[in-house]
């Protein structure tokens, strides 16, 4: 008698994955490396150096200084009546997160195709873990930013925490995914046109002049306004600022336009990578 | 005996000098095709072979074609062929690195891929964080590297050197640590391609001692490249022989080491020809035979660097007293030209018309671990060119076991010569 044997297999490779297939599950056991990784690019940040971790605040105050000196003195742009360090340094710190992700993700493919041709794991871990990195390093810097805001505080500044304070997780994950997602799209991209490198780079750069980071958006000429509030980035980075300082424009429509966004570029980003991912170490 | 992989009608495709159709409109028309028609990729073309030396008709080339094989729970299975067969595709596609073009493979339990020493190591982090990262990057649980953790430190025997950043580690430590992560990894299977080729022989000998404990003691399964044999023997007991990116044969490791030695693959230490029907050559000259084996050996075995090599033309020679010579150019597979010798094959006379065997011995210790492309012409006078043969036999020379040990790497440079070295005191050195 012939015994048919049930075969059981835990994996199963074929050429044709489907686009939807996300190794979720893979994802979680890896978690471990996730959190190693993290903690790889924090030590490894500031070893050998004499200031250490300091450095998470010199970037902020330096630039946030230069900004004060150009922006607010030379060229007098409003601050909506803010303290100018103040108001630079809340919109430098949400910034910086959202470009540390884009930048870091967006060479996820080329800065890790040595460690990705030799072994599998999720690649999703390596940006997961680039931008909870980053979340530390941001977690830092807006700890500096409420010493600051403390400081103006007590010196009597016309500062107020608001009600929105309470939506700041909602930010945070919102700069996340927009971060995310973009730096994802352009990572898969990247390893077939190699142009967008160079974009990405002075593109975030010029972003930042798009977005309210030196000038409130009350003060964005009428007619190029609804061309600053198309960058997702300005719902967050006012929706910020009138948590923690009490001014800016805030709208739900203007928030609920960024989340629109975020979540939809982190779901095309996931989407666009996972189907680059398998196939990548061949043409980069 | 349970299956642990099932490779079925595995292909893979890479494409030729530049990537995508590179253009945006070619990208598109394939993404057309392919996803929205579901039709064949146009630019893929079936049924070409993945043989390097012929230009083929399409940019694409099959880097494996239609493989198929099981490993059984367990087993030790040894992949052999000559470079470019497609071993590390492979190896690159069964440790997902990459995905096949067609067909598809299973696996059952996990996977742990070692093609390279010391993945993902980070210079400026300890040895000790190196462990961790290393294996979770392996597929390690944070706590199943820990409950290891001492196993691997001992097997590394890097106890000093723990929280030293592995910038500052040799070499030698540095390839002992990263085995150790993967020797002691929890996986029912274990990939691993040539990297025992870094370390030292004692480590190598450990490594193989090792990889034999996993197999045996602990029932995995392990998939194995090397370009050494003798690795593949001590370690496998089934074997496939990759081909041109297919599967040539399949079976017993000793058959499959047999069957590539003899030269299915290229190697063309024996050529023998009928005079009148096939013998190539002109009316002047004819070749019969031509050979190259290692002295006092059957001519089935290896030829090693400790053994003398002899090269045999057997020729037709149809002039009358012709001052006839014979040259010899040896290059290497990566065509430099090795050597150049001739000699003249009987100064007093020359020779009469009639079959001559011509004979030469190239001493032994002298060419190194290498594939030897021979190429012979007969001469007139030293001066006119009668016939001339490229490429008629190709060797290649093996380690000599008997004079290395357990080494299982190739020696680099291109000859190897045995050194006569003493060392002794020349002046007394007291504090």
């Amino acid at each position: 008698m012939e015994k048919i044997e049930e075969e059981e297999w835990d994996l199963e490779v074929t050429s044709d994955r489907g686009l939807f297939e996300l190794p979720l599950k893979d994802i979680w056991h890896f978690r471990d490396l996730l959190v190693l990784m993290v903690r790889r690019d924090v030590v490894s940040f500031y070893k050998q150096t004499i200031l250490g971790p300091l450095w998470f605040f010199i970037q902020p105050v330096f630039t946030t200084l230069v900004f004060v000196f150009v922006f607010g003195n030379l060229a007098g742009l409003s601050t909506d009546g803010l303290p100018q360090f103040l108001f630079y340094l809340a919109g430098i710190t949400a910034w910086n997160y959202f470009a540390d992700c884009l930048i870091k993700t967006s060479t996820v493919f080329r800065d890790n195709a040595q460690l990705f041709g030799k072994v599998y794991f999720p690649r999703l871990v390596v940006p997961f873990s680039i931008v909870t990195g980053n979340l530390i390093r941001f977690g830092v810097q807006f700890l500096l930013f409420m010493s600051v805001w403390l400081y103006f505080y007590l010196q009597g500044a016309d500062i107020y925490l608001t009600w929105a304070a309470l939506l700041f997780p909602l930010l945070v994950v919102l700069m996340a995914f927009l971060g995310l997602g973009l730096g994802l799209m352009i990572t898969a991209m990247t390893t077939k046109y190699r142009d967008l490198a160079f974009l990405v780079n002075f593109g975030v750069q010029l972003l930042m002049y798009a977005t309210t980071v030196i000038y409130p958006l009350s003060s964005a000429p009428e007619q190029y306004r609804h061309l600053v509030a198309l960058n997702p980035m300005t719902g967050i980075i006012e929706t910020f600022r009138f948590a923690f300082l009490g001014e800016g424009m805030f709208s739900w429509a203007l928030l609920g336009y960024s989340t629109f966004v975020a979540l939809g570029s982190m779901i095309l980003g996931v989407l666009i990578f996972n189907k680059t991912e398998k196939n990548f170490i061949d043409t980069v | 005996m349970a299956k642990a992989i099932k490779v079925e009608n595995l292909s893979k495709a890479y494409q030729l000098g530049q990537f995508g159709t590179n253009t945006i409109s070619g990208d598109v028309q394939r993404w057309w095709t392919t996803k929205i028609l579901g039709k064949e990729d146009p630019f893929h073309i079936i049924g070409e072979s993945n043989v390097r030396s012929v230009k083929g008709k399409s940019n694409i080339a099959w880097s494996l074609k239609d493989i198929n094989f099981e490993v059984q729970q367990g087993e030790a299975l040894g992949i052999i062929g000559q470079n470019g067969a497609g071993k590390s595709t492979l190896l690159k596609i069964l440790s997902r690195v990459t995905s096949p073009t067609q067909g598809g493979f299973k696996i059952k339990g996990r996977v742990a891929s070692l093609l390279e020493v010391g993945t993902g190591f980070h210079p400026e982090l300890s040895g000790k964080e190196n462990i961790f990262l290393n294996g979770a990057i392996l597929g390690m649980r944070k706590h199943e590297i820990k409950h290891r953790l001492d196993e691997i430190v001992d097997f590394a025997g890097i106890e000093r050197y723990l929280e030293t950043p592995v910038k500052r580690y040799s070499s030698g430590m540095y390839v002992r640590l990263a085995f150790a992560v993967a020797a002691h990894l929890d996986a029912e299977i274990l990939i691993v391609d040539e990297v025992l080729a870094v370390g030292d022989a004692e480590f190598q000998k450990k490594c193989i001692g090792k990889m034999g404990d996993i197999r045996k003691g602990e029932g995995r399964t392990i998939l194995f490249v090397s370009h050494n044999l003798v690795s593949v023997k001590a370690l496998c007991s089934r074997g496939i022989l990759l081909e041109n990116g297919q599967l040539l044969s399949e079976g017993n490791v000793n058959d499959i080491i047999q069957l590539y030695r003899e030269g299915g693959v290229n190697n063309l230490t024996e050529q023998n020809w009928e005079i009148g029907i096939d013998a190539p050559g002109n009316d002047k000259i004819r070749l019969k035979r031509a050979a190259v084996f290692a002295e006092n050996k059957p001519s089935s075995e290896p030829i090693t660097t400790a053994d003398n090599i002899v090269m045999e033309f057997d020729f037709l020679n149809q002039l009358d007293h012709g001052n006839v010579d014979v040259t010899v150019d040896i290059f290497d597979s990566e065509g430099v030209h090795v050597t150049h010798f001739g000699m003249i094959c009987d100064k007093e006379n020359g020779l009469m018309k009639g079959l001559y065997r011509t004979r030469g011995v190239l001493p032994c210790n002298l060419l190194n671990t290498r594939r030897y492309i021979f190429h012979v012409l007969f001469g007139l006078n030293q001066r006119e060119v009668l016939y001339r043969h490229e490429e008629i036999l190709i060797m290649e020379i093996e380690d000599a076991i008997e004079t290395r040990g357990f080494n299982f790497a190739k020696f680099p440079g291109i000859i190897h010569p045995v050194c006569s070295w003493e060392t002794k005191q020349i002046q007394q050195y007291e504090n």
